[in-house]
This record gives C-alpha cells, sequence and structure tokens, in this order.
C-alpha cells in the first residue's frame, strides 16, 4: 500500500508537467495578444510633428510663422520630486494641479512619456531649465506654435487649437491622431491641408524606462515629416495695419479687393484681437473672454454681417434698369417726395443726377419700370415675372449668395425671392407696391460687406468680378502653384457701366468731399444704413482710379451717421495710402478726423 | 583500485548528465538576459552576470569534488549536527543579518553574500531522512505525526520571522516526503482542499459559500442517516469549510503584508491593476506568450532584455527562455525537469537504506516544489513568490545549495551496495 505511493508522487510531478505545458501552449501558441502586447511595450512611435507653413502677404512680408515652446512630458515610474511646492512654483500650479496631472499621466502609462504641462515658451524655459534637471522623470520636447510679427488680421488668419473629438470621429482621411493641432478658423482652417505639412512618425525601441534601444526593423516602417507649404496671401500687411488702425474704437469692417483679379488687399474686421492670444498655453482662457466679449471680436464681420445696402443699392438699379432698357442714362424723374422721401435740393434729374443726388424717387420709379414691365396682365403676376427677372441680375451681380471668399463661414445675404413674398402674403397677394423698399436698398435686403466691396470690383472692372479670395496660391518646394479663381460674368454690358461710373466719379465732388484725394479719381456711393433705434452705420463704397482701378473697397462703421462721414473718411485714407503708397501731410486732419470719433460710445 | 576509480564508476552519470545541461542552458540564458545588441559584452566577462555565474559554476564543481572526496557515512552521521548548525544560523541572522529588500535573510561579509536558509533545505532533508531512518516512527499514529513535524516547522518558523514567505514556502515539500513515508491520505486531500476552497472565496461571494457548504452538508447527512459517526465527521467538516470560508477575509487582510495580498489578487485577475500589482505577472506572461511557438531566437527577446520583466535573471528566469527559445524551449525546459525528478525519484527507491530513500524523496520533492512554483508564478498559476528557479536562477547561494543537494545524492547513491538494510 505504501510501497505504490512512489507512483503517486510521480504522478504528481508529472501532471504539474503537463498542466504547464497545457498552460504554455495556450499563451505562446494558442493566445496572439501576448505578442501585440510585446510590440507595444518595447515600440514607442515618436511623432515628429511638421513644420507648420508660413503665410505671407502679396509683397512676400511674413504675416505667420512659427516660434519654437517647450512641451514638458512626464514619465511617472522615473519621477523624483522631492521638494513639490518649489516645483510647483516653477509651473505656477498648485499642489492638488500637479497632482492631478501626475495621477493623468499614471492612467495613460507608467513608463510613457505624457504631456505634463504644454507650451513653455522660451523666455519661460530659460527661467525654469536649470531647476528643471534638478527633478527627474520630465523632459522638454520642442514644439512650435504659430506667432505673429504684427498683431493683425486676426479673423482672416484664423487659429490653430489640438484637434477634437468630434473632428477626429468626421475625419474620414484617418489622418489627424489626438495631439495634432488642426486650423479651426480663417485662412488656417481653409489651407489646412496644404498648411500642416505630413506628419512624420519614427518607431522606436524602448526599454522599460523609455531609453531608446535603436530603430524598429531598422526603421523600415519610419517616415520623415514633411514641412507644410507656405502660403502666399493677396493680403497687403501696411494697408491691413493702416486699414485696422483707422478702425480703432469703432465697429464696423472694410473689405478692399483688387478689381482685376479679385484678390483682397485688406480684411478689417472690427473690434478684433491680437492673433497670438490664441495661440499658446492660454488658448482656452483667451478663448473664452473672446467668446463672451460684447462687441464680438470672435465675429467676421466683413463676411458674417448683414446689413441693408441703403443708397448703394441705387448703383444696382440703375444697372439693371439700363440693361433691361426701360430708361436710358437721359430719362428724367420728377422728384415727387409724395411718394417716398428724398433729400438735397434737386427737382427733375436724369440717371446721372439721380445717382449723384441719391434720388429716393427716381429710382421708386425706375425700380417699378424694371419689376412692371407689363408681360402679364394683371399686376401681381406682373410683379412676380419682374422680380423674379431682377433676383436673377442680382444673383449674378453676387447677391443674396456667398461669393466662395476662401475662409469659412462666409455668410450670403438675402435678396427676396418671389416665393420668400408668397410665404408672407399668400400667393398672388403682394404686387410691386408691397415689396417698393427694395428699390432704395431697404426693405428685407441684406448684403455683406464683402458683397458691396465685389460691387464696387464689379463697376471698377464694367461688368464683371473674380470671386474674391485671401490666397494667391501655394509656396511648395518645387514650384509656386498660383490659384486659379472663377471669373463670373455679370451678363449686363460695359456702356452701361459707363454712365452709373460716370456719375460716382462726382460723388467725392459732392456728397463724400471728404474722401477726395489729389490725383486719384475716385469713384464711389454713399449708404446709410437706417437704424430705428440708434445711430445709423455709416456705409461707404468706392473703387478708384476711375481707369485702370487698383483698388475697390467697402466701409463699414456702425452708429456713426451718414456714409459721407467717417466711412468715406476712412475709404479715401486708404485709397491714398495704396495707390500713392502714403497719406499726404495735408490729409492729416482726415486722418484726425477719423481718429477722433470713438464710435464705440454710440453704441446700445 | 584507488577510491576516486571507484566513485567515479559508480555514479550516476544520466543524472550528472541532466545536472550540466540544466546548469549550461541557465548559463547561457543568464548571458541572453543581460545581452545588450549595442554594448556587446563577452559570455566571460566577469562583471557581468553570466560571467560570475561562470565563477559560482566552477564553485560548484568545487563542491561536488569535496562531496565525492567526503566519507558517504558522514552525512548520516552528522545529519543531526548539520541541521543545528543552520539553526543557530537562522537564530543569529534574526539578530545580526542584513536586510536586503524587505527580507532579513542574509549574512554580508564585505563582497560575499550569505543566504543561511538556502542551506536550511539541506540539512533539514538530511535530519528528517536521519529522524524517519533511525527510529521507528508510523506516521499514522498522531502522536508521531506530532513529534516528527518539529523537525520542518523549527526552520519554517524562523525563515518566516525573517520575513522570507517563499523560501519557507518550499519547506511544504516535505509533506510530499512525509507522504511516501505513510502520512495518511486525508491530509494532503485536505491541503488541497483548503487551497481549493481558499482561491474560491476570493472569487465567489463568501456568503453563497457558505451556503453551497450548508446545503452540502445537508444532502450527505439526508444520504447518510442511520450512521451517526458519519454525520458527525460531515457537520465537522462543514463548519470547517465555513470557518475556511469565514477566516479568509481576515487572512488577506489582517495575515498578509500588503504585497502578499496583491500578489494574490493579481493571481486572481491580473487585469485589475496591470500596471500596478498586476505588473509582473502581466509583463512575464507578456514576455513569455511572445515568444509564440519557436521563440524569437537566442539573444533576441526584447521584453526581458529592456526590463520589462522584473527580476529577469533571477526569479523571473524562465520568461526569457519562454520568450526567445518559445514553445519548444518550454517543452524541452520542462521535460529536462521531469526527467531530473523522475531519475532522482527512480535513485531513491533503489536504495536500500532508509537515509538515503528519504533523502532522495526530500531532493526530489524540494526540486519539484521549486521548479513548480518558479514556473507556476511566471504564467500566472501560481501567486508571485521569490524563490528560484533551480540552476537557472543566476545566484552563487541558489546554485550552491541545488549542486549540494544533488551530489550528496549522488554521493550517497554510489555507496548504496555499502549500506546494510536494516
Amino acid at each position: 500500500m505504501i510501497e505504490n505511493r512512489k507512483y503517486y508522487v510521480q504522478t504528481i510531478f508529472i501532471v504539474i508537467g503537463i498542466i504547464f505545458l497545457i498552460k504554455l501552449f495556450s499563451i505562446q501558441v494558442m493566445d496572439s495578444r501576448y505578442k501585440l502586447a510585446a510590440e507595444n511595450n518595447v515600440i514607442n512611435k515618436v511623432i515628429e510633428y511638421p513644420y507648420r507653413g508660413l503665410i505671407y502677404d502679396r509683397n512676400n512680408k511674413i504675416i505667420v510663422h512659427n516660434t519654437p515652446v517647450y512641451d514638458i512630458m512626464v514619465v511617472p515610474k522615473e519621477v523624483e520630486v522631492a521638494d513639490t511646492i518649489r516645483f510647483c512654483s516653477l509651473f505656477d500650479i498648485t499642489k492638488e494641479e500637479f497632482e492631478a496631472k501626475i495621477l493623468a499621466a499614471k492612467k495613460y502609462s507608467y513608463i510613457k512619456q505624457s504631456l505634463f504641462f504644454p507650451q513653455v515658451n522660451n523666455e519661460e524655459f530659460a527661467r525654469i531649465q536649470d531647476d528643471l534637471v534638478e527633478y527627474k522623470g520630465f523632459y522638454p520636447v520642442a514644439r512650435t506654435i504659430r506667432s505673429y510679427p504684427e498683431p493683425v488680421l486676426a479673423n482672416g488668419l484664423g487659429y490653430i487649437g489640438e484637434v477634437s473629438k468630434n473632428q477626429l470621429a468626421k475625419d474620414t482621411t484617418n489622418y489627424y491622431k489626438s495631439g495634432d493641432y488642426i486650423g479651426i478658423s480663417g485662412l488656417e482652417a481653409a489651407y489646412e491641408k496644404e498648411l500642416r505639412g505630413k506628419r512624420g512618425v519614427k518607431y522606436k525601441l524602448v526599454n522599460v524606462r523609455g531609453i531608446e534601444k535603436g530603430s524598429f526593423n531598422d526603421g523600415a516602417f519610419d517616415s520623415a515629416s514633411v514641412p507644410g507649404n507656405n502660403l502666399v496671401s493677396s493680403i497687403d500687411l501696411e494697408l491691413q495695419k493702416y486699414a485696422e488702425f483707422l478702425m480703432k474704437d469703432k465697429v464696423g469692417s472694410i473689405v478692399a479687393i483688387e478689381p482685376a483679379t479679385g484678390e483682397i488687399l485688406a480684411l478689417v474686421n472690427s473690434p478684433s484681437y491680437d492673433p497670438g492670444l490664441l495661440a499658446g498655453r492660454k488658448y482656452s482662457s483667451n478663448f473664452q473672454a473672446l467668446s463672451q466679449d460684447t462687441l464680438k471680436p470672435l465675429f467676421n464681420r466683413p463676411v458674417m454681417a448683414t446689413y441693408r445696402p441703403g443708397s448703394v443699392f441705387k448703383l444696382v438699379q440703375s444697372l439693371v434698369a439700363l440693361q433691361e432698357g426701360v430708361i436710358t442714362p437721359g430719362t428724367r424723374i420728377v422728384c415727387n417726395r409724395g411718394i417716398i422721401n428724398c433729400h438735397g435740393a434737386h427737382t427733375n434729374e436724369d440717371l446721372h443726377g439721380a445717382i449723384k443726388f441719391s434720388c429716393n424717387p427716381y429710382f421708386y420709379q425706375t425700380f417699378r419700370k424694371i419689376i412692371n414691365q407689363g408681360k402679364a396682365p394683371k399686376m401681381n403676376v406682373d410683379s412676380r415675372i419682374g422680380l423674379s427677372m431682377w433676383d436673377e441680375y442680382l444673383d449674378r451681380l453676387g447677391f443674396g449668395r456667398t461669393l466662395g471668399v476662401d475662409i469659412p463661414n462666409e455668410k450670403g445675404g438675402l435678396v427676396p425671392k418671389p416665393s420668400y413674398y408668397n410665404r408672407y402674403y399668400g400667393e398672388g397677394g403682394w404686387n410691386f407696391y408691397t415689396i417698393y423698399s427694395l428699390s432704395i436698398g431697404e426693405g428685407e435686403l441684406l448684403t455683406t460687406p464683402l458683397q458691396v466691396a465685389n460691387l464696387a470690383a464689379i463697376l471698377a472692372n464694367r461688368g464683371y468680378f473674380i470671386a474674391p479670395h485671401l490666397a494667391r496660391g501655394i509656396d511648395t518646394p518645387d514650384a509656386f502653384l498660383k490659384i486659379n479663381y472663377k471669373r463670373e460674368d455679370t451678363g449686363i454690358d460695359a456702356e452701361h457701366f459707363t454712365t452709373v461710373v460716370d456719375a460716382m466719379a462726382e460723388i467725392v465732388d459732392g456728397t463724400a468731399r471728404i474722401a477726395k484725394v489729389k490725383d486719384v479719381e475716385i469713384c464711389g456711393k454713399t449708404g446709410t444704413v437706417e437704424n430705428k433705434n440708434s445711430f445709423d452705420h455709416s456705409a461707404f463704397m468706392a473703387f478708384a482710379p476711375k481707369e485702370n482701378p487698383k483698388i475697390a473697397l467697402s466701409v463699414y462703421v456702425e452708429n456713426a451717421g451718414w456714409g459721407g462721414g467717417v466711412a468715406a473718411a476712412i475709404s479715401g485714407l486708404l485709397i491714398e495710402k495704396y495707390v500713392k503708397g502714403e497719406v499726404a501731410a495735408n490729409r492729416e486732419w482726415v486722418e484726425n478726423y477719423v481718429m477722433t470719433k470713438a464710435y464705440l460710445n454710440n453704441l446700445k | 583500485m584507488s577510491r576516486q576509480d571507484n566513485i567515479w564508476n559508480r555514479v550516476d552519470w544520466l543524472l550528472i548528465a541532466i545536472f550540466f545541461v540544466l546548469v549550461i542552458f541557465g548559463w547561457l540564458n543568464i548571458y541572453a538576459v543581460g545581452y545588450d545588441a549595442e554594448q556587446v559584452q563577452s559570455i566571460f566577462n566577469f562583471t557581468q552576470n553570466s560571467g560570475k555565474q561562470l565563477v559560482f559554476i566552477a564553485g560548484s564543481l568545487v563542491i561536488i569534488i569535496i562531496i565525492m572526496i567526503l566519507d558517504f557515512r558522514f552525512f548520516d552521521s552528522f545529519a543531526y549536527y548539520l541541521y543545528a548548525g543552520v539553526i543557530v544560523l537562522l537564530i543569529l541572522i534574526l539578530l545580526f543579518g542584513t536586510e536586503i529588500s524587505g527580507n532579513k535573510s542574509w549574512f554580508v561579509f564585505g563582497p560575499v553574500r550569505l543566504q543561511p536558509s538556502e542551506f536550511a533545505k539541506f540539512t533539514t532533508a538530511l535530519a528528517v531522512a536521519k529522524l524517519f531512518s533511525s527510529k521507528n516512527i508510523r506516521l499514522e499514529r498522531l502522536k508521531d505525526q506530532i513529534q516528527s513535524s518539529w523537525i520542518v516547522l523549527l526552520p519554517i518558523v524562523l525563515i518566516v520571522m525573517q520575513g522570507d514567505a517563499g523560501t519557507a514556502m518550499v519547506f511544504l515539500a516535505f509533506v510530499f516526503v512525509y507522504y511516501r513515508e505513510g502520512l495518511p491520505t486525508y491530509y494532503l486531500l485536505v491541503g488541497v482542499a483548503a487551497i481549493a476552497i481558499f482561491i474560491l472565496t476570493l472569487m465567489v461571494e463568501p456568503l453563497y459559500l457558505t451556503i453551497a457548504a450548508v446545503v452540502i452538508g445537508i444532502i450527505l447527512i439526508a444520504i447518510n442517516n442511520k450512521r451517526l459517526k458519519k454525520v458527525a465527521m460531515i457537520v465537522v467538516g462543514v463548519i470547517g469549510v465555513i470557518g475556511l470560508v469565514e477566516s479568509v477575509d481576515y487572512v488577506i487582510n489582517d495575515v498578509l503584508k500588503p504585497h502578499q495580498q496583491n500578489r494574490i489578487k493579481s493571481l486572481i485577475n491580473p487585469d485589475a491593476d496591470p500596471l500596478g500589482y498586476g505588473w509582473n505577472v502581466t509583463q512575464s506572461k507578456i514576455a513569455i506568450g511572445s515568444g509564440g511557438t519557436l521563440g524569437k531566437g537566442f539573444l533576441e527577446g526584447t521584453q526581458t532584455k529592456y526590463d520589462f520583466v522584473p527580476e529577469q535573471s533571477t526569479d523571473f528566469i524562465f520568461c526569457t527562455i519562454g520568450e526567445e527559445h518559445g514553445w519548444l524551449g518550454s517543452f524541452i525546459l520542462i521535460t529536462l525537469f521531469m526527467a531530473l525528478l523522475l531519475r532522482i525519484v527512480f535513485i531513491a527507491e533503489r536504495q536500500k537504506g532508509n537515509f538515503a530513500r528519504i533523502y532522495g524523496y526530500a531532493v526530489a520533492c524540494i526540486f519539484f516544489v521549486h521548479f513548480g512554483i518558479n514556473i507556476g508564478m511566471t504564467i500566472g498559476l501560481f501567486p508571485v513568490a521569490g524563490i528560484p528557479l533551480p540552476f537557472f536562477s543566476y545566484g552563487g547561494s541558489s546554485l550552491w545549495s541545488f549542486t549540494i543537494l544533488l551530489f550528496v545524492l549522488i554521493k550517497l547513491d554510489a555507496h548504496r551496495m555499502q549500506v546494510l538494510t536494516r
């Protein structure tokens, strides 16, 4: 009996041996998870962030460049901080924040680097560098952030930020990874693909402390980062700076376009912000402050704000009426102020005079002639046909739709269509007398400053425009790739433009004398956007010179009174600055006039 | 015919061959652990572990020769003295020892470190053999069980006092020796059942286990309702089980140290905290599992080389074998150990004298427990316990103590014809 126990003992030995072999077979041969886990252990993916492309102005001046910052990374397993209070004082954080950061890093990995403190700038880094080496487990990693030689064009340039979870989910190309930067608005967003470059990746073998032990598979899977391409914008930095300077303490916008090319020379939103505020570590708090500002500096007025166009629209009515043949340049209409109010001393003008004096009854009658051409016997049907036809002209002139400017969030404004009135008044429940306020640019009409500047460009070009844009082209290492933009024709004959432009040329001798520049023939039109409960908005559109125009622009200053005032003054200064290179000394008083008007006080 | 010529003709060369294969395989692995492709060092470099291990191997050859020269009756005659000597050392170490990583198990003399508990296994094996061969002990009797158990319990208590629970656990090997010598089977069964219930309690709510024990007890009583003695045994059994179940919480939280609690938790669920207390087991399994069928090749392992596996040249040396040589290498290693164990049992059984046979079993069981606990912990079948894999783990104390254990048996076996049966 006892003798048999030698077999039992040996059986126990063998059973344990077999159990081990089975267990080993299951983890070594059957289960592939351990192989993956082993690779994850030793292969450290080192991302090489690409150098984001720079943005230049039209004269090759840098608008946006990159400056180095240091992300402080932490490897929790190595952390040795003897004096937490002193360490926290380096980064100006509390002990609780310190512990929370370390805990978050531990959750990610004990042995791999994770972000401890982001974007320490050069000066800060110089200050903490010597102290930092005393603490084990913290490593600075160089990265770059955007910086701006001049604090201008913030809304046009936009900003970049860490890619959000939402964007990651939407990214069908699977390019972005958590931690990448992405353009969020403006040119940064519009030309993201060109600017971002290509992320590089290196697979490094690491030991348990994250220390590199050579490259994986001799670097067969590695790729170098490719810097982003530079963007050459159409902006004239000097003009942009001057325009922003003039808009100081005013709410409004300026859009200046080179008519022949559609290139935007200046795009001013006021009030704006220093673009540097949204680059760097204080991004979140700055963004929050800006988004809560009651003056809405993040609202990009040039392309997003919509105003009733007012008198500026009389030019549009003239063009449409001439093309339709319902008036000729010589058509005279009595200024009958019984129907619609008017201003100034005039009684019976032709088109030239009507534009010059901005005669309301003239355009009331003209618009009636456009809308009711007797194409149907019933007036409401005739009005519908007329409005549809007028809508088509406005569409070709760039109103009631977006122009396709190359920055996000452009608004299209509103040009009411028959269907629009049908909704309000019922099918056939309206006619010309319902919609006559459109004749002088009032009523339901809404236009953006960009559309009005584009109208100036159309007038400068005598009949066509190139889609307004901020990017001239992409500067790749191999070649400069010019971007071609679509030319759109208005379908209105050039001769009709001549009539209108001739009238515009007299404005600076009339209502907008303040805009007059020596030796530069300016064609312009004032517009006063009426506000029921507040001061009117001052608006002015112009192009210059009359022949071979170099610049077309619109200026809006909210709550600043009539168009012949501050908006015209700013327009004149900008034209002078751009066409002649500098503002003449004898016109400094105009600058002073503009600068002393702090219309912010008029805001309600 | 000189004495030396005789001995080398009578030793068991198969066992010696297994010993050398294991030692050389182990030595190559110690080299592989320290190998750095960017800074290649010779396997003979004495500043490296592999070079030092070579010195230890040379030392063990000297030990082998000394054992072979000694009179074989020395071990029988001096068994108690050797045992007593080591017990004294174990007491002294509690007073004068140096604490290294939480255990007060070492005497440190300059560069030399000595761990008496390693040699306690050998002397206890001798003492147990001596006890059973010199006295008529009948282990089916409770009185003899108690009388014979102190010889094993004394070193266990002293080693636990040093804080080295792992080494103390090795002394459980003597349960198998006692079993071979007549300890009733139910001791083993109760032991296995207790461990099973203990582990079950960690995985299942103690309340359910209590209910299950009561229900099973009632069913058993119903079946045996006529036999009073059996019913009484069942009631005692159920109370015992419930007592064990209810005490698990107390044992885990109040008796075990935090690191021991974590080792048990990580055995039950290593994924609960893979970066914390589950780290060792998780990384060990990753290293072994990543070896696949044929392994990554000698010196090609990454997990062990880049220090993901802790204690990789000592307690977790098996990870390197699993990673670099795959399942095939593991198969060869386990087969070698099986051959070692079965050969030792075979040798023990062919002894005429009780002393050599019992000693042989003690050697086999000590090797078995080391092998079982060490491999078991690396593959997540046993809680992590710091005990070496014989002949593989780096270190002089362990290599020499295993060499002594094995070659004293070979020495005794060589003289088996000179022993008269009682």
